[in-house]
């Protein structure tokens, strides 16, 4: 297909296909691996595992962070576990299996290549992370503990109290500081990286800026690694950390790098919903919850009463009325969208009607208040911080909101990108999670590109294209570095009454209504007009403060939000083109006699990868999706 | 949630740079809203302070939900503020008064250069890690997890001090600005488990040396480490630090 790069997929059975591929996989002596560069940009569980991992066998390592220390990013807010199957325990469990959970997870819409190589690779994760010393939960007689997770019927996730993600961050941390010690990594901290440099197609540098001096840095090398991380944060409120951001991934869309799936954006259903204005962030509550929770809105639409004083038969348990068989247990779309219908049928509670309640009182009465308290104690005490309720004593209210992100760049099956050299790791990249991603999934797929896949098929790629990283004054390097200068200084001149924020609740609130929980092509039209005005005004009145030298804050937010204005309007577009309903788009049109999801297999069982056309609009490939070992079937938990 | 506003006078640390004179700028907030933690009324203010022409107050913030360490301050003379296991992102302002008070202040240890206003430079702590508080082991050389058996109580435990999120409110309120607890807590982390021992004894002498280095000071016994620590990790690994000292030197 025109315009669209060979995906690498192996041939053969899947059980075989990555241990061929990496037999295949051309090698670097050991001597030539210690001249060669590369660049590593983010510091979380991909870009650290992959710059730790890289460094150890003799590449010269830059890596870039956003942050001021690696140990910051955003990986580390990820809570519930990781998956690996083992097929040692006896519940059954097995490659295949964590395989077929992956690709139904994902609603037939993930490479079932990559998706089977993911669940190989997922045993050898908890391997290298207790040799690292992270502290896994562990049985009584000394083995690691599991427990069960959405989307699976075995015991396969590991994890490390509520921060699973903070314990596998530090310990790839802790990996990439001992090669910073060693001299095979240089940290280069508080970078933002604004440019990808290309040379003939091919990328060989990024032009970053320096957070406190504000100067523009060219970093060159021989392939250039990007782990960003995703773009929740288009939606202003998300559970994202408020620096996670698109620059890097979307500055390379820019350059010609194929941008996949951009409308595939997970929706959390378990979140402490918004409220004041100035409301900063949707905090996550463990999914967990639902076990014992019973979720629940008043019959009666505008209901002024308090929980307590509603009684039972006024009550509507919509979730166990609507899937007898799974109830509060059904998957994250589903919930998320019934909650969301109900709200706007005006029988949401809390401020805006925008919540829903979430009830732990039939477990307390049931079980004791002490036995919940050892369960969910950490989550309800953070639930009482925040909203100033004791959920012990009132039902905890909800919302959904945006999680993760299914999209990104697109790459093969060496994570190469449509842009030679330039490889993409983690959440950055459009992943194995196809529409809908997987419980304790997304830390899985961050360590195995970075320790187990990308050292590999980086160094196959550098065997036949190890030129001399160009100089810092090379033509491509200086327009780069002129176009950021030419951004910023556009930005900076602006001087109108509205500081960056301001817009940026605007661009969230958009996106939230036209392309969150649900979707129709009237709404995704108006979305993307709305979104195309607004990115007049901002560029017309917004306001920033200081200078380009020293440390800008309100520069580096507007600079995130230009550059999120774009990838508003992808994502739009992406939603708008998908005529069908799958995993976390839900487009109203299609949809059963009973509301739920409609997939249309004979027309998108493909990959969407879009191309940036300069002032044109961009052009949609479609990298058509085989299923040779599992037969697409619907989801139904009715 | 409550639909209260309360009215704040904050004073807050303005200083634009290391090289340049600070001092404190007084500024009022009426009518904000109690359900904001206090980062997003800072939010609230800088968007005034733009609007007016101004520089906003420089902090540092992330996640915004006390796991990334990012923020931290002095909030009326206490990391953090005044809630116990609460990192300033937690911070809400239901639990001030209207009217009240608020002075905020960065940091203050020779080994956290300032940056600006309440943000400080913190890139010592992750040189102490890089001195030695990791395992040693390259990608693809572990064996299996399970071959090594951590009793449940012993993983328990490296966990309760493995969750130091590095946000330096430890150094900030000791005296000697000393970087003991978090020292001490990634030793007892690794030196608990079957994969650390190997590095035991030199990751003790590395990291302590490196302390030293950075401009550490010494633990000053007043514990007022384990009392603003957000993870309420405690300072009784600072004595069983002492006590891997003296077995490294031994």
């Amino acid at each position: 297909m025109s315009g669209l790069p060979d995906a690498q997929l192996p041939g053969g059975p899947l059980p075989q296909a990555w241990q061929h591929c990496k037999e295949g996989l051309p090698l670097v002596s050991p001597q030539r691996k210690r001249q060669l560069r590369l660049l590593v940009v983010g510091s979380g569980l991909a870009g650290a595992s992959a710059a730790a991992t890289l460094a150890e066998q003799g590449y010269q390592v830059r890596l870039l962070s956003f942050h001021d220390s690696p140990r910051r990013a955003h990986s580390v807010a990820a809570q519930g576990g990781i998956n690996a199957a083992r097929p040692r325990a006896a519940d059954g469990d097995s490659i295949s299996r964590l395989f077929a959970d992956t690709v139904r997870g994902g609603d037939f819409r993930a490479r079932e290549a990559g998706c089977w190589r993911l669940a190989e690779i997922s045993s050898g994760i908890i391997d290298q992370c207790v040799a690292q010393g992270v502290p896994f939960a562990r049985e009584y007689g000394g083995s690691l503990a599991t427990r069960n997770f959405g989307g699976a019927l075995v015991s396969r996730t590991f994890y490390a109290r509520g921060q699973t993600g903070q314990q596998l961050l530090y310990g790839a941390y802790q990996a990439l500081m001992r090669q910073v010690a060693a001299g095979r990594v240089e940290l280069l901290c508080r970078r933002d990286v604004l440019e990808i440099i290309t040379v003939e197609g091919v990328a060989r540098g990024v032009v970053a800026r320096h957070l406190i001096s504000g100067e523009l840095e060219v970093h060159t090398a021989q392939a250039v690694l990007l782990a960003s991380g995703g773009y929740s944060n288009v939606y202003f409120l998300s559970t994202n950390a408020l620096k996670s951001n698109a620059s890097a991934i979307w500055r390379a869309h820019r350059q010609g790098a194929l941008l996949a799936n951009p409308c595939f954006t997970q929706i959390h259903p378990t979140c402490i919903p918004s409220g004041d204005a100035y409301q900063s962030k949707l905090t996550l509550m463990s999914e967990s919850l639902r076990n014992d929770g019973r979720v629940w809105l008043p019959l009666q639409p505008a209901d002024p009463r308090p929980p307590a004083e509603i009684p039972e038969q006024e009550r509507d348990y919509f979730l166990e009325r609507l899937y007898p068989a799974y109830g509060n247990m059904v998957p994250r779309d589903l919930a998320s969208r019934r909650a969301r219908e109900l709200c706007q049928a005006g029988h949401g509670v809390g401020p805006g009607g925008r919540s829903v309640y979430l009830d732990l009182r039939d477990a307390i009465s049931s079980q004791g208040a002490s036995t919940i308290e050892s369960r969910y104690g950490n989550l309800l005490q953070m639930y009482e911080r925040i909203t100033g309720e004791d959920p012990y004593t009132t039902p905890l209210r909800i919302y959904p909101a945006p999680h993760y992100t299914m999209g990104g760049l697109w790459v093969d099956y060496r994570l190469m990108s449509s842009i030679p050299g330039l490889f993409v790791l983690g959440e950055a990249n459009f992943s194995e999670h196809g529409a809908n991603r997987l419980g304790a999934s997304a830390l899985m797929q961050g360590l195995a590109d970075g320790y187990f896949i990308a050292p590999l098929t980086v160094t196959a790629w550098l065997a036949g294209h190890a030129t001399p990283a160009i100089a810092a004054d090379h033509p491509a390097c200086r327009e780069a570095r002129a176009r950021a200068a030419g951004r910023i200084a556009a930005l900076l001149q602006v001087a109108g009454p509205r500081p960056v924020d301001a817009f940026h609740r605007e661009l969230g609130a958009v996106m939230i209504e036209r392309c969150g929980i649900s979707r129709d092509a009237a709404g995704l039209r108006a979305g993307l007009a709305e979104v195309a005005a607004l990115e007049q005004r901002f560029h017309a009145e917004v306001r920033l403060p200081g200078t380009a030298a020293g440390p800008n804050p309100e520069l580096e937010k507007a600079l995130r939000l230009e550059d999120f204005f774009g990838l508003a309007q992808l994502m739009l577009r992406d939603a708008l083109a998908r005529e069908e309903s799958c995993g976390a788009h839900f487009r109203e049109e299609h949809q059963t006699a009973d509301g739920e999801a409609r997939r249309d297999d004979s027309r998108f069982a493909h990959i969407a990868a879009w191309e940036h056309r300069g002032g044109a609009d961009p052009v949609r490939h479609a990298e058509p999706l085989r299923f040779t070992s599992l037969e697409p079937s619907a989801r139904s938990y009715r | 949630m409550s639909s209260r506003t309360l009215c704040l006078h904050l004073r807050i640390w303005r200083q634009e740079s290391a090289q340049a004179p600070g001092g404190f700028c007084d500024y009022t907030l009426e009518s904000v809203s109690a359900d904001l933690s206090l980062l997003e009324a800072l939010d609230q203010l800088n968007e005034q302070l733009i609007t007016a022409g101004e520089r906003p107050v420089s902090m540092e913030h992330d996640c915004r939900e006390g796991i990334c360490g990012s923020c931290g301050f002095l909030v009326n003379g206490q990391a953090h503020g005044p809630r116990a296991a609460t990192s300033v992102c937690q911070l809400y302002l239901r639990q001030f008064s209207s009217g009240e008070r608020l002075t905020l202040e960065p940091w203050r240890a020779a080994a956290f250069p300032l940056v600006q206003d309440l943000a400080v430079d913190r890139s010592a702590l992750d040189r102490l890690i890089a001195a030695g508080g990791y395992c040693s082991v390259n990608t693809g050389q572990a064996a299996d997890g399970n071959a090594m058996l951590v009793g449940a109580e012993q993983a328990r435990s490296a966990f309760d001090t493995a969750t130091c999120i590095g946000c330096g409110a430890c150094v900030a309120s000791c005296r000697n600005a000393s970087a003991s607890l978090f020292v001490a807590a990634k030793l007892a982390h690794l030196g608990q488990l079957p994969q650390g021992q190997p590095e035991r004894a030199r990751r003790a002498r590395a990291m302590q040396q490196q302390m030293g280095q950075e401009g550490f000071g010494s633990c000053s016994s007043h514990l007022e480490c384990e009392a603003v620590c957000p993870q309420e990790i405690s300072a009784d690994w600072i004595s069983w630090m002492h006590r891997e000292e003296r077995r490294s030197a031994g």
